[in-house]
């Protein structure tokens, strides 16, 4: 019991990391394409380790009710195909609008 | 279409549909597992032309391979996040953004999309633009290296290709 | 009192009040999991407020939205209620339509053409 204790804290502490990093990403780049560079990828999988070891969690506590770890699968499985289609398609918005992408030497904006 | 892909197309619609009515509701009484049944039978035999297309041929093949090509990707995700994190944390913040764009071989729906969810995923680039035409892709790309990795070496667009089959580009000869 | 107060200021009562009533070390990392991820949408609301522009205030907002749904499945095991789990559920759906259809107005100018 101990173990799973220690996992589920190892998951849970990874995953509040990731999300800690995409935040302090968005705030550090100098540009709108490199801060979705930070969130698209850490806030995606920052959000799965969350939920994965929340549901490692259910496995050990209540042995019962299986169809709870079956849906956080799912939302899982969302989560990996819908952060980053959102991240392309404000992205494609973007480029073709016309915003400028920025180049090293420039000034942040 | 004919009646052998879309019994296909209704069948395997159906089963995704009725998957996820036990998932979501959890109750196994008689009542809601035939208003279940009544509803997926309903919704597959209206609308399963937008889920499963029914031109391709080889699908169980597919499907093996994109299940063997899933937890590559996995172990891609993870070094995408520890490089970030590591380009986030340094002090002195070693980015050198650059749009780059290239051509490849893939031209169905489903290839492209995962093309494109695969390239946002992994280390350093994200998808800008998809032409379905010619399989062009604008990419975004943080540093040298990452970029260097999708024009150069050219190993995602080789393994998505050889999951769907689609290496080589087919050309239509017309009679001129 | 309590038969006054709603349900959300039970809840919050609750929330500062279940950790330090219950046995068990695992309520107490729940705990320190839903502030810590509240810290972060606090930092994220930064660049939603002062973002030069309207693409960093949107990005922000899908920001928020994903660490909502890390912050429902968590509170749901803090407070036992299971009902938490379809809600970050529905909300996920939400807030990926929503972003879509801002991308979609941005760029074309209208939604329906």
């Amino acid at each position: 019991m101990v173990i799973v204790h220690g996992v589920v804290m190892a998951l849970l502490g990874a995953g509040v990391f990731f999300t800690l990093v995409g935040s302090i990403g968005l705030l550090r780049f100098p540009d709108f394409y490199t801060r979705l560079h930070a969130t698209g990828k850490c806030d995606t999988l920052g959000g799965g380790l969350i939920i994965l070891g929340a549901m490692i969690y259910h496995f050990f506590q209540y042995p019962e009710t299986l169809l709870v770890p079956a849906k956080l699968a799912f939302l899982i499985l969302f989560i990996f195909i819908a952060n980053p289609t959102a991240t392309h398609a404000i992205m494609k918005a973007a480029y073709k609008t016309g915003v400028e992408p920025w180049r090293l030497g420039e000034e942040r904006r | 279409m004919r009646l052998g892909e879309r019994a296909f197309g209704i069948l395997i619609t159906f089963c995704i549909m009725a998957v996820f009515w036990i998932l979501l509701s959890g109750i196994f009484d008689a009542f809601h597992l035939i208003s279940g049944i009544v509803c997926c039978a309903i919704v597959s035999i209206i609308s399963h032309d937008l889920l499963v297309k029914g031109k391709s041929e080889k699908k169980l093949q597919k499907s093996l391979r994109l299940l063997i090509y899933i937890p590559w990707e996995l172990w891609q995700i993870v070094l995408a996040n520890i490089d970030v994190a590591y380009r986030v944390l340094h002090p002195k913040m070693p980015i050198d953004p650059l749009i780059i764009e290239f051509e490849t071989t893939l031209r169905g729906d489903f290839s492209l999309l995962t093309l494109a969810n695969s390239i946002t995923l992994t280390p350093g680039t994200i998808t800008i633009l998809v032409e379905p035409e010619r399989g062009k892709f604008w990419v975004h790309a943080i540093a040298k290296e990452p970029a260097d990795a999708l024009l150069v070496d050219q190993t995602m667009q080789r393994k998505v290709a050889h999951v769907f089959m689609e290496t080589r580009v087919e050309t239509k000869d017309r009679l001129s | 009192m309590d038969e006054e107060c709603g349900m959300y200021l039970l809840l919050c009562r609750d929330f500062f009040i279940i950790h330090s009533k219950e046995e068990g070390k695992m309520i107490t990392i729940f705990w320190v999991t839903i502030l810590l991820i509240a810290v972060t949408m606090g930092l994220s609301l930064f660049r939603g407020v002062a973002g030069p522009g309207v693409f960093n205030r949107v990005a922000a907002v899908n920001i928020i939205g994903t660490k909502t749904i890390a912050l429902l499945v968590v509170m749901g095991y803090y407070f036992e209620r299971p009902y938490f789990f379809d809600i970050a559920l529905l909300y996920a759906m939400i807030n990926f339509i929503a972003t879509l259809v801002f991308a979609k107005y941005l760029e074309r100018g209208e939604l329906w053409s």
